[in-house]
Parts: C-alpha cells; sequence; structure tokens
C-alpha cells in the first residue's frame, strides 16, 4: 500500500531521513515512534506528498507520491489550521467541497460520537475539542491512507480515550490504513498493529506489537526503554 | 473504561482467555452470539485486527464458530467447552501446586489448608 525505496530527505545538511526502505500493508494500523527530531513528522510528510526526497521515491498504491497524492491521502497535521469565524459545520462544507471523498453523513455521525456541536465555532472549542474535530474531518474522508501526525499529543485522558474509540469505531481496515506519529506509546498500543522506531533518520526496530510483547515480555513502551537504556551504556 | 492489559502478554490471547472464561462461566452459553469485531473492539479499547485475530484463534480451537453473514457464535459442542473448562481448571490448579510445592508444602498440606481457607471465606 505504501512504499519507501531508498529515500532521504534532506533539510539544507541536516539529514531528516537517511536511506529509508520499507513497506506497509494495507489494512493496518501503524505507529511511528521515536525521540523530537528523530525524522517521524517528515516520514509522514513524504506520503501525504507535502515534501519530496532528495533521493529515492515514496509510493501510494503503486503511484509515485506528487502533490496530487491527497486524493488518496488524508493527512492530520499536529498544527491547527482553520479560518477564525469558522464553525464545526463551516469547515465540514468546506471539506466536502475540497474532497470528493468527503462522508458529510459519517463526519456528522463522528462529531456526535466525539461530542462535538457542529455550531460550535472551532477557535470556541478547548484544545480537546479541535483535537477530536480534527479527527472527525479526516476519519469522514473515505481515502485508502490516513495519516496522523501526533494525534494524542497534548490531550488529557478522557478525550484520548474518546480519540482513541472514535478511531476504532470509524476507520475501515478493510479499505483504509493508518500511519500515526506518536509519543504516547502507551496509550495506543493496543490501537497498533505495528510499530516502526526512528532515530537520527534511520529505521532502527519494526515490529508487529504482539510478536514484540511475546518475544520481549514486556510492553512496547518498555521496549523503548531498554532500547535507550542499551544505548546509553554503550 | 478502556481495560488495561498485561504488558509481558499478547494482547489477542488475553482476549481470548477473557472470553474463555466468560463461555466457561456460562455468561456466555452454547450458540449465544459474541459481540461482533467492531462492537468488541470499541469495548476494549483494542485494534480491530487484533480482535479478528482473537476470533479467528477461538474458531480453530473449536470454541466458537463464524457463519458467514452472521456473525461468530459460541460453540454448541457440550463437549468443547467441558474440555474448555477442565483444561483452565488444570492450568490453574498446575500453577497453585508448583507454587505451594516450591514453599515445602506437601500435596496433603495444601489440601487440607484449602478446607480451612474456604471455610474461612465462607465459599
Amino acid at each position: 500500500m505504501i512504499q519507501l525505496k531508498n529515500v532521504t530527505k534532506k533539510y539544507g545538511n541536516v539529514v531528516a531521513l537517511d536511506d529509508i526502505s520499507l513497506s506497509m500493508e494495507k489494512g493496518k494500523i501503524i505507529g511511528v515512534l521515536g525521540a523530537n527530531g528523530s525524522g517521524k513528522s517528515t516520514f509522514l510528510k513524504l506520503i501525504a506528498g507535502l515534501v519530496f526526497p532528495t533521493n529515492g521515491k515514496v509510493f501510494v498504491d503503486g503511484h509515485e507520491v506528487t502533490r496530487r497524492i491527497g486524493r488518496n491521502v488524508a493527512y492530520l497535521s499536529e498544527l491547527d489550521a482553520y479560518y477564525d469565524g469558522f464553525t464545526v459545520q463551516d469547515m465540514l462544507e468546506f471539506y466536502a467541497s475540497q474532497f470528493m471523498d468527503f462522508n458529510m453523513e459519517k463526519a456528522r455521525d463522528i462529531l456526535d460520537f466525539m461530542q462535538i456541536e457542529p455550531v460550535k465555532k472551532l477557535k470556541h472549542l478547548s484544545k480537546g475539542g479541535r483535537g477530536r474535530a480534527k479527527i472527525a474531518f479526516a476519519l469522514a474522508r473515505e481515502v485508502p491512507v490516513l495519516l496522523m501526525d501526533e494525534p494524542l499529543s497534548g490531550l488529557d485522558p478522557m478525550v484520548r480515550e474518546l480519540i482513541i474509540k472514535g478511531l476504532i469505531s470509524f476507520v475501515d481496515l478493510e479499505k483504509q490504513t493508518i500511519v500515526m506519529t506518536t509519543h504516547e506509546v502507551d496509550e495506543v498500543e493496543s490501537l497498533l498493529d505495528e510499530v516502526i522506531f526512528l532515530r537520527d533518520g534511520k529505521v532502527v526496530e519494526r515490529a508487529f506489537v504482539d510478536e514484540l510483547r511475546e518475544k520481549s515480555r514486556c510492553s512496547v513502551a518498555g521496549w523503548l526503554k531498554k532500547i535507550y537504556e542499551g544505548e546509553e551504556k554503550q | 473504561m478502556t481495560e488495561e492489559f498485561d504488558a509481558t502478554k499478547p494482547i489477542y490471547m488475553q482476549i481470548m482467555e477473557k472470553v474463555n472464561k466468560k463461555i466457561v462461566r456460562n455468561e456466555w452459553k452454547a450458540g449465544d452470539k459474541l459481540p461482533s469485531v467492531r462492537e468488541m473492539a470499541v469495548q476494549t479499547g483494542v485494534n480491530p485486527n487484533t480482535i479478528q485475530r482473537t476470533y479467528s484463534e477461538l474458531e480453530r480451537m473449536g470454541i466458537v464458530e463464524t457463519r458467514r453473514g452472521q456473525g461468530t457464535f459460541v460453540t454448541e459442542n457440550e463437549e468443547v467447552i467441558k474440555r474448555l473448562r477442565e483444561q483452565l481448571k488444570q492450568e490453574i490448579m498446575s500453577d497453585f501446586v508448583r507454587n505451594m510445592k516450591e514453599l515445602g508444602f506437601t500435596i496433603d498440606e495444601i489440601v487440607a489448608s484449602l478446607k480451612d481457607f474456604s471455610q474461612g471465606e465462607g465459599v
């Protein structure tokens, strides 16, 4: 479904991703982990067609990623982006006008599930409210690939749980693949099929969550801690 | 509330254990319909693929059966459920007895203390 072939991305002289080759299967929920500056966001942006490789190629569904990949990929940014006076409903209509695949009925169902009222102005929502609304906008698109940059970052536990349950309720894994970056691996571990662990722009580890738990006899968070501790000793 | 999971075991296995317990306790009876994969995923806060794996494993063991277009059901084969109940009992017993023996208790002492314990508990 998603394929990176010898992908290197440099910003000026700074190497963000260093010769990465991997592919991701359809119908999975994949977590991209790593410290700040490890290349997580760049990894997502390359798949979203928001930045382009310095070397190598990225494919989604067999097509090389271009600026027009937006038709097959929904990208949920870590930042909030909306017009000041927009209500949730305005945003729904904006999305519907921009994306052929936007399912208005599904969007309303998700907002309802997430306890967001469409009449509210986006700027009047709490941080958690905006976090939930953003998820709803992305999930309502019937696209094969959903990319989420830190969807739970900075949100309180109740909101995180609502978002996780919303994702489980509304994602269609027969047709969709989710790739998300996260710091909160503890929170999303039960949601992930696979984890990809990045460090200094390279893939250090990649594993199926249940296999990893079985082999290492610890959670993904515990396993990550071991990796970091191992490094400190070296 | 999303369920808490033991960090040292695969999640699909822990959900299997929960389902097995419900069946053995007769909370889910022979022929009962299990929640759909999606319902179970939302209830437990777990990836639907993981629940699918749980259901496939249970089906492989003959504990549940999937009927096309209808869903997943607890087997109506009472023999399978009886065997499962026996197997779960054996697992718990062997852990318990091993632990007690490691503390130096004999089988007779273990039996006696079990009786005392259940009287004390009013079981």
